[in-house]
């Protein structure tokens, strides 16, 4: 396999948490992928999106959707910021012929981290180990939008020496929803705390997500739990060895 | 008029006019189950025991007079005029008072009544409900405000379910001004999502199939 | 607009046993749905829904004709339609009414319709009595409260409050099983229902072909208040109307389901007029009340208008995590949840609760549980989308536009982007890696700190991905 693979790491990725987006990218060169990262790549505008702020979102996408233009495989480890690509830019162009076509030739060629892995490599296990107990926590947009379910947990099957035990309340948002957890702050910390019960319920040592937003959420109401359960991206259990 | 206005205010927030036809409807989805007799009888008294009905399947007219008889036993009872409850016997039984056509009458023998009995035009098996058209054989109340509540269905009256019955009866309306279907005895979760029974409506019911 | 969650939404919040009680009560009615949809149980569930879709949208799309077209058929069965604008109209035709027949006493069955019009409180003004029958209502009614869901009006309740307002409020001694609380309302409603001059419904379904009303209950008040008294009067939204009694059979397998996990309630009542010869009991007069209130003007706005598919099934309060966290109380009209922050914005205008939009994390899970397919998380992008663009005509938000400008100008400009992430990397130090909230004391205040005050800010990276990709590229690999 010497296809080539772009990465979108994400503004979330690049600047707080660089490490997935080195994970993520070791993983693929591991399975004989070529990457590259456009350096033009920015944000790809969901936050002004959420917001209102349909034209500034409009601004940051059509810079997005020109660093991209050309890439055959763009992979972001993020359910959130592949819908916004894949689903929400034909909403926001649609009276812009020429972004609009561009946004329908993206769609397919968006990929979140996983959905790739197993759609794309056809691969299930990555040869990764990791040792522990570790529970998975769905992120809403890459679960209801991109209907990824099943496809974390068969990655996760086939790391050595993990666990993955099942939380009850696995599909319920974790209260992020970006400027969400600004405005309505006391809300989304109450939706953070009842996540945690349940992750804690588990007995895991570690909840592993799709996305770095929802992590970092948990680990901020672990923290204030005193919890010493680690929070982990797929990309970061999968490069494990 | 309120009508004309707010009529139009509809067509132009849609663009139509007067009398234009709509477009043409997505047809009603039906599907009627294959079921067999035995296999209707079977599924309609688990779903109503699911919901703490009581069943009873009669192999005589006799023996469904006998149930009602011990349902009844020193009680009072008001039945309906269907004609079966009278071939069955059940409306001559001691306590049990018919032959009601006065509303009044009704109202006043229903709220003082222990149990009411009732025949019903149809059964449907999936989800153990029985469908009763008002009529001059079928009174309202009588399944309504006493506290018990017994039904006497032939075994040939047992539908497979909600679209096998819209089928028969595509539109109730054409032939009664009331139709009501009965699901299990009366119940709210209203306190605390706690079950109770007969709230309003009898929170007792005993279905006969005969 | 303001980045202050309302003080309602505060006090729900703080009180622990509240919580527990939205919590706990939503979540059975979640895990009630769940078995009543699942694979084994209901396996053309995803079709039905596309069906019930179809239907509603269909008829929303031809709904003159329907309306026309259940108005004939209604008075084909004997009964009359009434026309209304507003409350104001529909309170108008009741007092008159209620005056024709020198009634006193109205018994009422659930109809969230006659909460959104404030029927109760306006029909006192003409010395008319109505009770609410449906044990939650009857209950919130004692309380001279709201309803707290759409569904299950009582649902923040404990058995301990309910004790206390029965015993205030009906004189009798404290009682605390529900089982006799019901007992108790049971007894007392009885009376009313066999004295009740005129019974008020509202109305789940209209049926255009049969002329007729669908009531979908569990209690039995619904059918009492429409047996017993000599008038029946229903009122309902004009966007109730669906075209065919037959369609009932895809939207009744959807309703008791999704709400309650009921494949059917237990009373479906379908009542089309009077009393027809022959028949031994029954009202003698029925009148069918339809109301506007502002559902044409929705209508018009054919990209919102899914919302007036609602069914009024409360399976997207059920599942809404915001919900369940703030109660039916925190929203400002009488339909809360994510439904109720679709419609409240179209019928009061965005600028009345700017706020409520905002009120949502876009999980999505609404969407993936509505009987009908309305997309709720599309209309609140689209609802803020109007706040914003309403806020900059106003001159309001200032601060947060130039804010959202800056931020697009930033990223449409790779070189301005790293530069401001090395700024704030370089003002926002990493400690020991570890997760200390550490905030330079200029960005500490207002909204950020209120964030930070339930999470650690994490510190900006010291090496962003790309600069750590440009070390890696130079260094040949990793």
């Amino acid at each position: 396999m010497s296809a080539r693979v772009t990465l979108f790491v994400t503004c979330l990725v690049d600047q707080l948490f660089p490490e997935v987006g080195m994970a993520m990218a070791d993983v693929l060169e591991r399975l004989g992928y070529e990457v590259d990262f456009p350096e033009g790549q920015t944000c790809c505008g969901q936050p002004a999106f959420n917001s209102g702020y349909h034209e500034e979102a409009r601004q940051v996408a059509r810079h997005f959707l020109d660093v991209f233009d050309h890439a055959e495989y763009i992979v972001a480890p993020s359910g959130s910021c592949a819908a916004m690509a894949k689903h929400h830019y034909g909403d926001l162009f649609r009276k812009e012929p020429r972004y609009l076509e561009k946004a329908e030739r993206l769609a397919s060629r968006v990929w979140e981290f996983s959905e790739f892995l197993l759609g794309v490599a056809g691969v299930e296990d990555v040869g990764a180990r990791w040792d522990g107990v570790a529970t998975f926590h769905d992120s809403c947009h890459g679960l209801r939008e991109l209907g990824i379910k099943e496809g974390p947990r068969r990655l996760l099957s086939r790391v050595r020496g993990l666990t993955l035990r099942e939380m009850d309340i696995a599909e319920e948002c974790c209260g992020f929803g970006g400027t969400f957890s600004v405005k309505f702050d006391t809300v989304s910390g109450g939706m953070a705390r009842t996540k945690i019960d349940s992750i804690l319920r588990t007995g895991a040592g570690a909840v592993v997500g799709l996305d770095t937003s929802c992590l970092m959420q948990i680990r901020g109401a672990l923290s204030r739990a005193g919890s010493p359960v680690k929070t982990l991206h797929l990309a970061e259990v999968l490069a494990s060895r | 008029m309120s009508r004309d206005h707010i009529l139009h205010k509809v067509r132009t927030a849609l663009g139509r006019s007067a009398g234009r036809p709509p477009a043409p409807a997505p047809p009603p989805r039906l599907r009627v189950e294959e079921m067999d007799a035995e296999a209707r009888i079977a599924a309609l008294f688990a779903a109503l025991e699911k919901l703490a009905g009581k069943t009873f399947r009669a192999a005589s007219r006799d023996e469904a007079r006998s149930y009602a008889a011990s349902l009844v036993d020193g009680k009072t009872a008001v039945a309906s005029n269907a004609p079966l409850l009278a071939e069955c016997g059940i409306t001559s039984l001691a306590g049990v008072r018919s032959g009601f056509f006065d509303r009044d009458e009704l109202k006043a023998a229903c709220a003082a009544a222990d149990v009411g009995i009732t025949g019903a035009d149809y059964a449907l098996a999936d989800t153990g409900t029985l469908f009763m058209l008002s009529s001059r054989h079928e009174a309202r109340m009588i399944s309504l405000l006493p506290p018990v509540h017994l039904a006497v269905v032939s075994k040939e009256k047992i539908l497979t379910g909600l679209d096998e019955l819209l089928t028969l009866v595509p539109i109730p309306s054409e032939v009664t001004s009331s139709m009501v279907l009965i699901t299990g005895p009366s119940r709210t979760a209203d306190i605390e999502q706690i079950l109770v029974r007969g709230v309003h409506g009898p929170g007792e019911i005993h279905v006969v199939v005969v | 607009m303001t980045l202050i969650a309302p003080e309602q939404i505060q006090r729900t919040l703080a009180n622990p046993s509240l919580q527990q009680a939205i919590y706990a009560s939503t979540g059975r009615l979640v895990e009630k749905r769940r078995a009543a949809v699942a694979a084994e149980a209901l396996p053309d569930y995803q079709e039905l829904r596309e069906q019930a879709r179809l239907i509603k949208q269909h008829t929303l799309e031809n709904l003159d004709h329907y309306l026309e077209q259940l108005e004939s058929n209604v008075r084909a069965h004997g009964g009359e339609v009434i026309w209304c604008r507003d409350g104001a109209d529909v309170v108008e035709f009741l007092a008159g009414l209620a005056g024709r027949k020198q009634a006193r006493l109205i018994v009422k069955s659930k109809s969230m319709t006659t909460e959104e019009i404030d029927l109760n409180e306006r029909l006192q003004h003409h010395d008319l009595e109505t009770l609410e029958t449906d044990l939650g209502e009857y209950i919130i009614q004692l309380a001279r409260e709201k309803p707290y869901h759409i569904v299950a009006p009582a649902l923040h309740m404990t058995r301990y409050e309910v004790a206390e307002i029965f015993s205030r409020r009906l004189g009798v001694a404290s009682e605390t099983v529900p089982e006799n609380q019901t007992k108790i309302a049971r007894a007392v409603l009885r009376e009313k229902f066999l004295a009740a001059d005129i019974g008020v419904s509202g109305a789940n379904f209209l049926v255009a072909d049969s002329g007729a009303v669908v009531l979908v209950e569990n209690e039995g008040n619904a059918r009492l208040s429409t047996t017993l008294p000599k008038v029946h009067v229903a009122l309902a939204g004009i966007e109730k109307v669906i075209p065919r009694a037959q369609d009932l059979a895809v939207l009744l397998k959807l309703l008791g389901r999704s709400a309650t996990g009921q494949a059917l309630t237990v009373y479906t009542s379908i009542l089309s007029g009077p009393r027809r010869a022959g028949e031994i009991d029954g009202p003698d007069e029925f009148y069918l009340v339809l109301l506007d209130n502002g559902r044409a003007r929705l209508l018009a706005d054919r990209e919102k208008r899914e919302s007036l598919s609602c069914i009024r099934c409360g399976a997207c309060l059920n599942h809404c995590p915001v919900y369940r966290k703030i109660g039916g109380h925190s929203y400002p009209w009488v339909y809360s949840g994510p439904i109720g922050a679709i419609i409240t914005p179209q019928f009061q205008g965005t600028t009345s609760n700017p706020w409520l939009p905002f009120a949502s994390s876009l999980c999505g899970a609404c969407a993936e549980v509505c009987p009908v397919k309305i997309d709720i998380p599309k209309l609140l992008l689209m609802l803020r989308s109007e706040v914003t663009k309403a806020g900059q005509r106003e001159g309001r938000n200032r601060l947060e536009r130039l804010g959202f400008r800056l931020w697009a100008w930033i990223m449409r400009h790779p070189r301005l982007y790293e530069m401001s992430g090395m700024l704030a990397s370089a003002l926002t130090p990493e400690e020991n890696g570890g997760w200390l909230g550490r905030v330079p004391a200029l960005l500490n205040r207002g909204p950020l700190k209120a964030w930070l005050s339930h999470r650690d800010l994490p510190p900006v990276a010291s090496k962003s991905f790309r600069q750590r990709w440009r070390a890696r590229r130079k260094a040949g690999g990793a």
